[in-house]
Parts: C-alpha cells; sequence; structure tokens
C-alpha cells in the first residue's frame, strides 16, 4: 500500500542575488517515511529545509502540506499547520528552564497545550529522549547532546504532521550517535513523516526509506539508500571527477 | 491561585495601602517625592514588561508621556479631566501600534536610535506647532486637581501595572516574550508571531506612559515641550528598570525609590552635573550589578521566588 502524500516540493527555485541555490527541485513526501536529504556541503539542503520550514521564501515553485500549499508562508503560519524542525547548529532558549524549552514548541505550533496537560506532555517527551531527571536545570548546564535532544523534543512538543531535522546527528561521538540514531529508529517506528538532513551515511542506511540526492542546488538522484549509495553520479558528486 | 501568589497579594496590598497614607503627612516635600516615585513605579514597571523579556531597549517613554501630557494640556478647557485620561490612554495606544508596527522589525542598536530620534521629532513638531499656530511656547493647565490628588491617581495606575503585568507573566503571551527574547528564529518556528507579540506589549507599554503623562499634567500648570518630551525621562526610566533588575515584575521599583532619592539630593547639591552624574551611574549600575537589586536581593536569598514557569500551579 502506497501512503498519502503529506509534503509536495513542486520546481522549487531559490536565488540568493545572482546565486542559485537550489535550482528547481521536486520531490514528494510520503506519510510514515523517513526521507532522507543527502549532498555534499553547500549542496542547497539546509536552503531546502529552510524553504520547507518557512524561513526563506522560495523565488518560483511551490510546497505544499497535505495539498495545502504553504511556500511564501511566514514560518509561525507554517509550524501551525504542522512543520516542526531542528536547526543546523543547535538552537536552545538560554534563560529558559529544560522543561520549558521543550514546553515552548507545545504552546503555539501545530498541536496547542497550555497549563498541566502541556507540563505532563513536555514532561513525557523529556521522559522519552532520557532527560527526565534534568526538567529544572538552567539548559545552559547540559551536554551538546542533551541540548540536541532538548531541541527534538521542543520540536515534538508540536506533534507536527512533518518533521524536519537538519543535521541532528552531527557532531556526536559515537555512542552518542547510537542513542541518537535509536531515537530516530523510535520516531520512524511510531511512524512519523521525517525528512532528515545528514552526512552520517549509517544513520542514512539504517533510517531512511528513500533518499533524494542535491549537488549544486540540484536533485541528482531519488531512489533506495542502497541504491542511490551506489549510482555512480552521486558517488562523483561526494568524491569528484574521476581521473580516468 | 496558590498560597504564594495569595501571600505575594498581600504583601502587595499592604505596601500600597502604606504607601497611601503618605499624604496624611502633610510634608509637600514628601509628596512631591512620592509623586515623582509613583510615576516613575509606573513608567519604569511598564516599561520593562515590554523591554524586560524582549530586550528591545526603547527610548520612546518620553514621546509617549509627552502625547498624554499634551492631550491634557490641549483639552482641559474644554473636556473633563477622567474623559482626557482616557483619552490619552486611546492616542497612546494608537501611536505605540503604528509606531510598533513600522519599528519593531528594527533590532539592536537601530531601535533604540529610532525611539530616541522619535520622540525627539515629537518635540520638534510641537514646539514648531506651538510656536507658529499659538501664542507662547507652552500651555496651561489650570485645574483643582492637589499633588495628593496625582499621587492617589498614579499609585492606583501603579497597582494596575502590576496586575497587568502579573496576569501577562503567568499568560502564553508572557511565555511567548521569553521565548521571542531569547531567540527570534526558534519563536517563530515554534508557531509564535513575533511581530504581533511584540507590538501587543509595546502598546501596552506606551499605554500607560501616555496616561502617567495624563495624570501629571496639572503637576505643572504650564506645560511646554522641554518638559513633556525631556529626553531625560526615557533615560532616567532606563537607568531606574536597569539599576531595580528587569527580569522580575517587581525589579523596577526597587530601582525607582532608591535612584529618586539620591537624585534628588544629587540634583539639588549639584544642579549642573546632574547629566554627567546620571551617564556615571548608568555605567557603574550596568558593571557592577548588571542583574538589578532585584538580582542581588535573589542571590542573598537563594530559594528566592523561581521564575514564572508555564504551570503557575506547581
Amino acid at each position: 500500500m502506497i501512503n498519502k502524500i503529506a509534503l509536495t516540493v513542486r520546481n522549487i527555485t531559490k536565488n540568493f542575488g545572482g546565486i542559485v541555490a537550489v535550482y528547481d527541485m521536486s520531490f514528494d513526501l510520503r506519510e510514515n517515511e523517513v526521507l532522507g536529504l543527502i549532498g555534499p556541503n553547500g549542496s542547497g539542503k539546509t536552503t531546502m529545509m529552510n524553504l520547507i520550514s518557512g524561513s526563506l521564501k522560495p523565488t518560483s515553485g511551490e510546497i505544499s502540506l497535505y495539498d495545502n500549499e504553504i511556500s511564501g508562508l511566514p514560518p509561525n503560519r507554517i509550524a501551525k499547520k504542522g512543520v516542526a524542525r531542528t536547526f543546523q547548529l543547535v538552537r536552545i532558549l538560554p534563560t529558559l528552564t529544560v522543561m520549558e524549552n521543550v514546553a515552548a514548541g507545545g504552546v503555539f505550533g501545530h498541536r496547542r497545550q497550555w497549563g498541566r496537560p502541556l507540563s505532563k506532555y513536555a514532561r513525557e517527551l523529556l521522559d522519552w529522549v532520557g532527560l527526565e531527571h534534568v526538567e529544572n536545570a538552567p539548559i545552559s548546564s547540559l551536554t551538546y547532546i542533551d541540548q540536541k535532544r532538548v531541541e527534538l523534543a521542543r520540536a515534538l512538543a508540536a506533534d507536527p504532521k512533518v518533521l524536519l531535522l537538519d543535521e541532528w546527528l552531527a557532531g556526536l561521538n559515537p555512542t552518542e550517535l547510537q542513542t541518537g540514531i535509536s531515537l530516530i529508529e523510535e520516531l520512524r517506528t511510531e511512524g512519523k513523516t521525517i525528512i532528515i538532513v545528514e552526512h552520517v551515511m549509517d544513520a542514512i542506511r539504517s533510517l531512511c526509506d528513500r533518499c533524494v540526492v542535491m549537488n549544486s542546488g540540484l536533485k541528482i538522484a531519488e531512489d533506495s539508500p542502497k541504491n542511490v549509495l551506489a549510482d555512480p553520479k552521486v558517488i562523483q558528486a561526494y568524491l569528484g571527477e574521476s581521473d580516468a | 491561585m496558590t498560597r504564594k501568589e495569595k501571600r505575594n497579594f498581600i504583601i502587595s496590598f499592604l505596601i500600597f495601602a502604606i504607601a497611601a497614607l503618605l499624604p496624611l503627612t502633610h510634608s509637600g516635600y514628601w509628596v512631591s517625592i512620592g509623586v515623582t516615585i509613583a510615576m516613575y513605579a509606573v513608567l519604569a514597571t511598564s516599561w520593562a514588561l515590554f523591554s524586560g523579556p524582549t530586550h528591545y531597549i526603547s527610548l520612546a517613554s518620553a514621546a509617549f508621556f509627552g502625547i498624554g501630557m499634551y492631550v491634557v494640556g490641549g483639552f482641559i478647557e474644554v473636556i473633563p479631566f477622567p474623559v482626557l485620561i482616557v483619552l490619552a490612554a486611546l492616542i497612546g495606544a494608537i501611536f505605540a501600534a503604528i509606531v510598533g508596527l513600522a519599528t519593531l522589525r528594527l533590532s539592536g542598536v537601530y531601535f533604540v536610535i529610532f525611539t530616541l530620534g522619535l520622540a525627539e521629532f515629537i518635540r520638534q513638531i510641537m514646539t514648531w506647532i506651538q510656536t507658529t499656530m499659538g501664542t507662547s511656547s507652552g500651555l496651561y493647565v489650570l485645574t483643582e486637581i492637589t499633588e495628593s490628588m496625582i499621587y492617589w491617581q498614579l499609585l492606583v495606575l501603579a497597582a494596575i501595572v502590576f496586575l497587568i503585568g502579573w496576569w501577562i507573566g503567568r499568560s502564553k503571551l508572557g511565555f511567548a516574550l521569553r521565548i521571542i527574547g531569547n531567540d527570534e528564529m526558534v519563536a517563530s518556528h515554534c508557531g509564535i508571531d513575533t511581530a504581533s507579540f511584540k507590538v501587543i506589549l509595546f502598546i501596552i507599554s506606551g499605554t500607560f506612559a501616555a496616561i502617567t503623562g495624563a495624570v501629571l499634567a496639572p503637576r505643572w500648570t504650564y506645560v511646554e515641550p522641554t518638559i513633556a518630551f525631556s529626553p531625560m525621562i526615557s533615560f532616567q526610566v532606563v537607568i531606574m528598570a536597569l539599576l531595580g533588575g528587569m527580569h522580575r515584575l517587581w525589579g523596577p521599583i526597587l530601582g525607582v525609590i532608591p535612584f529618586t532619592l539620591l537624585w534628588d539630593l544629587i540634583s539639588g547639591t549639584f544642579p549642573n552635573q546632574t547629566s554627567l552624574l546620571l551617564g556615571a551611574a548608568f555605567l557603574l549600575i550596568v558593571y557592577l550589578i548588571p542583574n538589578g537589586i532585584a538580582g542581588l536581593l535573589e542571590n542573598f536569598v537563594k530559594n528566592g521566588s523561581k521564575d514564572i514557569g508555564i504551570d503557575g500551579d506547581k
């Protein structure tokens, strides 16, 4: 059975002045699917994420969430419609407690709660990411991986229809990486719909149902992780032209 | 309402009740000091409602204050005083909405400079209007209102500001502002319409400054742009709020009381060096007590009140 399409990206182009960061990108994200958006550095992956979340407005093209156009809307409206994200460089709210950092995602977003139900929900999420013991600690006292966990919990607090994880696994040591992968694995089992931008190939192989490969702003491949990683075009994009 | 909140309410009520007895001393000097303290208490507390969580430093207090004062000065002969207060509030709110919508996209130092320029701009316009259209450089505000009455009005106003501040602190609005103050990018991705929330708070803050100006107009009997729109008002509001501590609702007033008393002493003793001393005071406060007196107190009492959390009934 093929699931419903959750997110549609159609002919999206983004120019910064004369530089084309994303050119004519089109792909679909299906419900309960984990889609990997991969490619070498500077290929436009994060720009693509920013276009979906509303941080950037596309120069042309259309992005739709369950057939509702979201491209061109400000990020707060897109968040309300059901897109939540983490950031490439972790962004926490330094003067708030761990608990409040998580709750921040659940007050104004896709699912809106307040008071006791919100605390309860935020506590469950903290529990789930493994931070139940530090809920009232100042956020600055947390390690990098723990801050990333908080950010993931904050994104999930909105109960989003589509979750965007922008290099959520970057900067983790091997043990932390295993923890990180298993958390996303759990989300996948729960049937969450996720786009991940990632460089960690192990994570891509084990987590993604499908991969879209970008290079210099263009989509160069779209297939299962196994197939795209064997595609000569993709290898060339990562490693450069062969000398032969 | 929790027990702690009930206790705080009772304490606040008692403080206000005791403060209300000040005019019974029949001391013109102390009532006058009391008016100044109450005036800055309202201005600094309402200023901190906006600038505390968002970190947008507004120097427009004088603009709103002056507008309120001029609404009373301009129409006191034809419209009853209570109606003028409401009118001042409305005009202040509309003006704040316009300014807020136009400027809150500016960030950091640009916003500061704009608000300072705004107050000066309005002062120049008022001066120009009065000298070209009117016959004098100011307006007479002749009323039966005594200084004690002004003092009581300001106390009521202060109580309202505290109630609104308390309500904001435990509302979604307050939570949204704290998120915005931390990271606007995250705030907007959490679904917060950052511009609207900031404008709402700017309006609340500007409205109270306008009402304060209106209430104080009868104090001076003769209102001039240099008094009503004095940039010193804006600067003092910022300094007092910083001295007291902006991260707590009750912070600014802890700065207002000692600063006003000290200021009265300084301006009495060194009338020509007040600006210099104001600058020095500003530097000292920022360097030595960045979290204000409220911060110092909290360091003393380690188990002091915690941040207003998302569930006030914890």
